[in-house]
């Protein structure tokens, strides 16, 4: 996801002289061909990310398009305060990217698993956020978030990610859920790169011959209600996975905006169960450890078809 | 016999054609009347952070910020961010006094329904460019700014006003070390340098001295002045505005409360809001300072 990232940020930089990218010192090995290309739209701000998030709201009022780019929770909740009041309550057109989105860097430890990031940048008031499931879908939604006037915020996983979309996207319109797999029995909702879990999840469960629905938000905030409404007039069932916390989240806003609906559907959500992470391990074993990769998906998925 | 309006008594005393804005010893004895008259209709705080300014504000807006009051929003304006932004009245009463909006507008500073917040807002108030109020905002957003406009070669100038206190926020010294290394000299900070802050004195709170030397460290160009003498800091800005190379800070000597002799250098006056004798006292004093 990381150099579908700058592959496409690349492009728009080549048409947008006014599109800037602020790094918080991190990202050597995904925007040395950024700023190879474009030194003069590049700037590397330093350790700093309370200023760099200052800095980008102030350079976004000079009629610039900002990106500032950090790793795990360093570029939003190091930085909360001045995305809610220098950027996001100013209009200014800063996009906030994150690497490593949930337990991508699993083995580094509490600190830079991001698993509030979307429930806190979901809370701002016309902030929004996009969390897109592959690479394919981070090209889809990168140049239509940059061309959104305020503030948003955008989750990527890791570099390497499989590309799970078969089709092209083509042109993509906020905030459209995007269909990876038909089903019948059961409809799973992800947002981010948990998406390929999801996709393995559906494989285990055709086996056990149950029929699930796929479908990827790759935007989280406005999400996409017209999408839920038809999914929970079709489903008796639910499942909504995230790597990351379910309070705030993904899930959450799947569940309000259902809950206003009043249909018998229940939802489930899968995430982190309001906790920190203190484990060590690579993101599948953390995936593993709190069961949101594949084989817990289908295992779960099941075990609630079957409840009365 | 009509009641007279909220700007007919502030302006009482000044000839008919109405007082002489452009002169800073004028807008900056205004700014006080109208901090104590905002501080005492809506029982607000933060008197003694607008009189500490009331100089530094008045040489801004009549010698050297490049404004236009009747086109805010024109694209080549100096601007100005007041990070210490709970001196949010001082930033009004300069503005409404140079014709950015009415004066009368003024008594609704905290009301119900206003847009004059306590601390100063962007919203809907023409001439004010970002919203304060959280410190140690101000400087970084005025550093992408004053970087922006280096980026597009545009001559319009950044000024930042920050308070002592403030300088405890870590964002700050963020800032600091990001527009020394752009070579931002199209931005000046001009620090509030009142040597108080909400509870206590500074140096009795996180001590900031060596001041002077903490900013040369971080490859600023400091200036000193007398933070209520008009000419000096006129002179000041003047060097800052022609030195090259590096942003430049003025450290501006100011007395918190300045003009009033019971709210100088006392702590009590950052939150105490000027009601009954206190008011009164505060408005003979100033009275006999009338330019």
């Amino acid at each position: 996801m990381r150099d579908a990232f700058t592959r496409a940020l690349m492009r728009e930089a080549a048409t947008n002289p006014r599109l800037t990218l602020i790094t918080g010192d991190l990202g050597f090995g995904v925007l040395k061909p950024f700023w190879e290309t474009y030194p003069k739209q590049f700037i590397n701000a330093g350790i700093a990310e309370q200023s760099m998030t200052g800095m980008a709201a102030g350079l976004a009022m000079t009629g610039r398009t900002v990106l500032t780019y950090s790793i795990g929770n360093f570029p939003t909740m190091r930085c909360l305060e001045q995305i809610r009041n220098d950027c996001a309550y100013h209009g200014a057109s800063v996009k906030i990217v994150c690497v490593g989105g949930g337990f991508v860097y699993g083995s580094l430890g509490m600190s830079h698993h991001a698993t509030e990031d979307m429930a806190v940048m979901r809370a701002l008031p016309g902030l929004m956020v996009f969390a897109p499931g592959d690479p394919a879908e981070v090209e889809a939604i990168l140049p239509v978030m940059l061309r959104i006037p305020g503030t948003c915020y955008l989750r990527l996983g890791r570099g390497g990610e499989p590309t799970l979309h078969k089709e092209p996207i083509g042109h993509w319109t906020l905030p459209e859920a995007l269909t990876l797999r038909e089903g019948t029995d059961v409809a799973i909702l992800s947002a981010g790169g948990i998406l390929t879990q999801t996709m393995e999840a559906a494989e285990i469960l055709a086996e056990k011959g149950i029929s699930a629905k796929i479908i990827s938000f790759p935007c989280v905030k406005p999400i996409d209600e017209e999408k839920i409404k038809e999914l929970v007039t079709r489903f008796r069932h639910i499942v909504t996975v995230e790597e990351h916390t379910i309070v705030g989240g993904f899930g959450s806003a799947v569940c309000e905006a259902a809950a206003e609906l009043g249909t018998g559907c229940r939802i489930h959500r899968i995430g982190m169960e309001d906790v920190y992470s203190a484990i060590v391990g690579t993101q599948q074993y953390l995936r593993e450890h709190y069961e949101m990769d594949a084989k817990s998906i289908a295992e779960r998925t099941e075990k609630w078809l079957n409840q009365p | 016999m009509t009641e007279l309006s909220y700007t007919e008594r502030i302006h009482a005393g000044f000839p008919p054609e109405g007082p002489d804005t452009a002169d800073p010893k004028v807008l900056a004895w205004l700014i006080r009347r109208h901090g104590l008259e905002m501080t005492h209709l809506s029982r607000g705080s933060h008197i003694g952070s607008v009189f500490s300014l009331a100089e530094i504000m008045a040489v801004l807006y009549t010698r050297v910020l490049n404004v236009r009051p009747y086109e805010p929003r024109w694209p080549e304006r100096d601007r100005l961010i007041l990070s210490k932004g709970h001196a949010g009245a001082a930033a009004y009463a300069a503005l409404a006094e140079r014709g950015f909006f009415p004066v009368e507008e003024l008594k609704n500073h905290y009301a119900n329904g206003s847009r004059l917040s306590g601390h100063v807002s962007h919203k809907r108030i023409p001439g004010v460019e970002v919203s304060t109020g959280s410190l140690g905002h101000g400087l970084s957003v005025g550093t992408g700014m004053a970087l922006g406009a280096k980026m597009d070669g545009l001559s319009w100038r950044v000024y930042t006003i920050l308070g002592d206190g403030e300088c405890d926020e870590g964002a700050v010294w963020e800032a600091a070390l990001q527009a020394r290394q752009y070579g931002l000299d199209n931005l000046t900070a001009v620090v509030d340098w009142n040597h108080m802050q909400s509870l206590d004195f500074c140096e009795n709170t996180l001590a900031l001295e060596p001041f002077a030397d903490k900013w040369r460290a971080f490859g600023w160009n400091v200036i000193e002045v007398d933070g209520h003498d008009t000419e000096a800091l006129t002179a000041a800005f003047e060097k800052a505005k022609n030195h090259k190379g590096s942003p430049s800070v003025i450290l501006a000597h100011t007395v918190k409360g300045k003009g009033v002799s019971f709210m100088e250098n006392n702590i009590l006056w950052h939150y105490r809001t000027p009601q009954g004798e206190e008011y009164e006292a505060a408005l003979r004093e100033l009275e006999a300072q009338r330019p």
